[in-house]
C-alpha cells in the first residue's frame, strides 16, 4: 500500500493527463466544499442558538407570575397574580424533589457607586441557592448564605465587570469595601464570574432578597421563583411541574389550564427541543452533502470509465509485459483514490478557509455565531473521500482488469 | 524450448465458427532463430499468441521450457510472460506517455525492481541499442526504427528465454528492416530463442528455419542455407526453397479457404 513506486507510477499517469484529471477532480472538490460549508453553517446556527441557553443549570425551572386570561370561579380574567414569600415557602416545602430553590425580585438597573466611581448595574435580590441555579463561579469570597437572609445583612456579591468598573485601581480586591446602592451601603463579600451568553450577566449585583424587600420595597413581594430538578427524569419533571402548577392555581385561585396566570419555563425541555431540531438540520445537511458528493463520484467514475477505454491499448501492453489483473485494478483504483482524495482535500481546505473568513468578518447575531468545521468533520470527510475514491474507481478498474491483451493490441 | 503437439484453435463469432489452427506440431530448440511465414489469415499471429500465453488453445499440448502450459489463470500467465518471454510487435506498442527509458523499464516495474535501479538498467539496454541520447524522448519523437529498437530493448530487459516478434519489420523500410534483423540475429547469438512472424522473404531467409503455414496447418519447414549477420552479404546468399512466397495485400479481407494468390518475387 505504501510503496513509493506505485504512487510514482500513478503520479506519472496523472501528470500526463492534466486536463482530464482536473475535470475529474473538480466535481469532487466542489462536493466536499459544499458539504463543509453546509456543515459549518449548520454548526454556526447551532452555536448561536446554544449560546442562548448558556448561563444557568440545564435542569432549571423558572416560574413567573402574570395575569389571568380565563374567568375562574366567578373571578374575572385580567387579574394580576403576585408572588410573595409565602409562595416561595409553599413551593420549597411542597415540591419535594427540587434540588435548589430561590426567589428573585426584579429591580432593574440601579445606580451604584464606590467612592467617586459610578455605574448602573442590574440589581438582583435572591436566595443563596440562586448561585447554584445560575451556576456562577466565585473568583473571590463567597456567594450569599442563609445567615445573610435571616439577619437581613447588607452584603453584595458583584460580577467581575462591576468590580472592574467601580474599582479602578488594578490591585484592589474589592472585598469588604462598601458600595452605595441607591443610597444604601452594602459590603462586598464576593466577586463572581458568569459564563452566560454576554457581558450583561457579569454586570450584576446579587443581594439577599430579605434585605432588598426591607430596604427597597417594604413588602414581601417576589417576582420570580426558580428551582432545579436535580437528577429527576423527564417524566418526573413533568409530574413535578404539574404538581407545582396545581399548587399555585389552588393558592391563587386560577384555572390550571390558564398558561398566562403563571408561566413555567422548563429550560431542559426547550433545550431538548432545539437539540432535536439540530439533529434534523444536521441530518438534512449530510443528506444534501452526500448527494452532492455522490454526483461527484458518478462523475469521476464516468470519466475514468472513458479513460480506461482510451487506455485499452496501454493496459493491454502492460498485461503483455507481465501486469497481473490485480496490479491493473490497483493502478486504476489508486488513481481514482488519488484524484478524489487530492481534489477533495482541496475542497476541504477551501471550505474551511471560507468558513474561517465568514466567522472573522460576519457580525455575530443571536442565532448565528462562529461557523466552524471541527476535527471530527474533517476526519469524517477524509474517510468519505477515500470511500468515494474507491467506489468511483471500482467499475472502471474491473473493466480494465477484463481487457484482453490480444484484443487490445490487435492493430486496427 | 517450445514443444507443441496437435494444437487446435477456433474462434467463434456469433454463429460463425472459424477453425484457425488445425493441428500444429512443432519443436523449437533453445537458441534457435526461426521465422513463420504464410498468407494473411493463415493463423501465424494466433500461433504466436499461443506461444506468448496471450491466448489459450482448444486442443493439444504446449510445453514452454519443459513446463506444460494449459488453462493458466491470468496471474500465472502474466508472471510467466514477464519472466520467460519478450514481445516485439509490428505496431511497436510503446506506452505513448512514457519516455523511451520508462517504456524499457516497464517490465521490471512488474518484477518490483526499484525505480532507480530499473531506470539504470533500462539506460544500459538503450545504450547497447545505440539509443542512449533518446532515452528521455517520448515515442512520438522517435522514428519507426528507433521505436522498434526501444521495443526490443524492452523485450530484452527481463532477459527472457524466448523473444516473440510479430512482423517486427512490417512498419519499417527495407534498410531499417535489415538493420533490425542484424540486431535480432545478434541477440539470438547470446542464446535467446527467437521466433519471427514475417511476410518478407528477405527477413525469413536470415533465420535458420522458416515454417510455412497455410490454412492453419504447417505446409513445410525449410532450413535456410546460409546465415549471415550483415545485410551487405545477403545478396550473395540464396535461400533454396522459398521462392514463391509473397506478401498479400494486408487490408484485403481474407478467408482461410479462399484460393491463394501468390505473386512472384521479382
Ligand atoms: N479474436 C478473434 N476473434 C475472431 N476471429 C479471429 C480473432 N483473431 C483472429 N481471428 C481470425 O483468425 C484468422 C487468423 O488470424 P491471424 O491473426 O492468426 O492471421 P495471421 O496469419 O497473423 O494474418 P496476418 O498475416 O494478416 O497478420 C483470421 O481469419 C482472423 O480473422
Ligand atoms: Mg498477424
Amino acid at each position: 500500500m505504501f510503496e513509493l513506486d506505485k504512487w510514482q507510477e500513478i503520479y506519472s499517469t496523472i501528470r500526463k493527463n492534466k486536463l482530464r484529471t482536473f475535470l475529474t477532480g473538480f466535481a469532487v472538490a466542489w462536493g466536499i466544499f459544499m458539504l463543509i460549508i453546509l456543515l459549518g453553517s449548520g454548526k454556526g446556527l447551532e452555536n448561536g442558538v446554544t449560546d442562548q441557553f448558556q448561563g444557568g443549570a440545564n435542569n432549571g425551572i423558572w416560574i413567573s407570575s402574570g395575569m389571568t386570561s380565563k374567568e375562574f370561579k366567578g373571578l374575572q380574567a385580567g387579574r394580576m397574580i403576585r408572588f410573595t414569600n409565602d409562595d416561595y415557602n409553599l413551593l420549597k416545602e411542597s415540591v419535594r424533589d427540587h434540588e435548589y430553590m430561590s426567589s428573585r425580585m426584579f429591580l432593574g438597573n440601579i445606580i451604584t457607586s464606590y467612592k467617586n466611581e459610578y455605574g448602573s448595574f442590574y440589581l438582583s435580590p435572591c436566595h443563596p441557592d440562586y448561585g447554584n441555579i445560575k451556576e456562577v463561579e466565585m473568583i473571590r469570597g463567597r456567594f450569599l448564605n442563609y445567615l445573610d437572609i435571616d439577619e437581613f445583612r447588607k452584603v453584595a456579591v458583584i460580577g467581575e465587570k462591576v468590580k472592574q468598573d467601580l474599582f479602578k485601581e488594578p490591585d484592589t480586591v474589592a472585598m469588604g469595601e462598601y458600595l452605595n446602592i441607591n443610597g444604601v451601603l452594602f459590603r462586598v463579600v464576593g466577586v463572581f464570574r458568569d459564563f452566560g451568553r454576554d457581558d450583561s450577566e457579569q454586570r450584576r449585583i446579587y443581594i439577599p432578597i430579605s434585605t432588598a424587600q426591607r430596604v427597597f420595597s417594604g413588602q414581601n413581594v417576589v417576582s420570580q421563583i426558580s428551582f432545579t430538578t436535580g437528577d429527576a427524569s423527564v417524566e418526573e419533571v413533568d409530574l413535578m411541574l404539574d404538581y407545582t402548577r396545581n399548587l399555585l392555581a389552588k393558592k391563587h385561585t386560577f384555572d390550571t389550564e390558564d398558561q398566562r396566570a403563571v408561566s413555567i419555563w422548563n429550560k431542559n425541555e426547550d433545550f431538548r427541543r432545539f437539540q432535536g431540531l439540530f439533529m434534523g438540520i444536521r441530518l438534512f445537511i449530510w443528506i444534501v452533502g452526500i448527494g452532492t458528493i455522490i454526483a461527484g463520484i458518478v462523475g469521476v467514475s464516468n470519466i475514468m470509465m472513458i479513460s480506461v477505454k482510451e487506455r485499452t491499448k496501454e493496459i493491454g501492453i502492460r498485461k503483455a509485459l507481465g501486469a497481473t489483473p490485480f496490479s491493473i485494478i490497483s493502478l486504476i483504483l489508486r488513481e481514482a483514490i488519488v484524484i478524489t482524495g487530492f481534489s477533495g482535500y482541496i475542497g476541504l481546505v477551501l471550505g474551511i478557509g471560507v468558513l474561517e473568513l465568514i466567522s472573522r468578518n460576519l457580525p455575530e447575531t443571536d442565532f448565528f455565531r462562529s461557523p466552524e468545521a471541527n476535527f471530527s468533520i474533517a476526519v469524517g470527510a477524509t474517510i468519505l473521500l477515500i470511500a468515494a475514491g474507491t467506489l468511483a474507481g471500482l467499475f472502471p478498474a474491473r473493466k480494465a482488469a477484463r481487457i484482453k491483451p490480444i484484443e487490445a493490441l490487435r492493430d486496427e | 524450448m517450445i514443444k507443441i503437439r496437435n494444437i487446435h484453435k477456433s474462434y467463434t463469432n456469433g454463429q460463425m465458427n472459424l477453425h484457425v489452427l488445425k493441428g500444429i506440431n512443432l519443436d523449437i530448440e533453445a537458441g534457435e532463430m526461426i521465422s513463420i511465414m504464410g498468407p494473411s489469415g493463415s493463423g501465424k499471429s494466433t500461433l504466436l499468441n499461443i506461444f506468448g500465453i496471450l491466448d489459450n488453445y482448444d486442443n493439444g499440448e504446449y510445453y514452454l521450457d519443459g513446463k506444460k502450459i494449459q488453462n493458466l489463470n491470468e496471474r500465472k500467465a502474466a508472471l510467466l510472460r514477464n519472466r520467460m518471454l519478450g514481445f516485439v510487435f509490428q505496431a511497436f506498442n510503446l506506452v505513448s506517455f512514457k519516455n523511451a527509458m520508462e517504456n524499457v523499464a516497464l517490465p521490471l516495474y512488474y518484477q518490483k525492481v526499484p525505480r532507480r535501479k530499473r531506470n539504470k538498467i533500462a539506460l544500459e539496454y538503450l545504450d547497447k541499442l545505440g539509443l542512449k541520447d533518446w532515452a528521455h524522448h517520448l515515442p512520438n519523437e522517435l522514428s519507426g526504427g528507433q521505436k522498434q529498437r526501444v521495443a526490443i530493448a524492452r523485450a530484452l530487459i527481463t532477459q527472457p528465454k524466448v523473444i516473440l516478434a510479430d512482423e517486427p519489420t512490417g512498419a519499417l523500410d527495407s534498410v531499417t528492416s535489415q538493420e533490425m534483423m542484424n540486431l535480432l540475429t545478434e541477440i539470438n547469438q547470446t542464446g535467446i530463442t527467437m521466433i519471427i512472424v514475417t511476410h518478407e522473404l528477405d527477413i525469413a531467409r536470415r533465420t535458420q528455419k522458416t515454417i510455412r503455414i497455410i490454412d492453419g496447418t504447417i505446409q513445410e519447414i525449410v532450413e535456410n542455407e546460409v546465415q549471415s549477420t550483415k545485410y551487405e552479404d545477403r545478396t550473395q546468399v540464396r535461400s533454396n526453397v522459398i521462392a514463391s512466397e509473397a506478401k498479400q495485400p494486408k487490408n484485403e479481407v481474407t478467408s482461410v479457404s479462399r484460393p491463394k494468390q501468390y505473386e512472384k518475387v521479382a
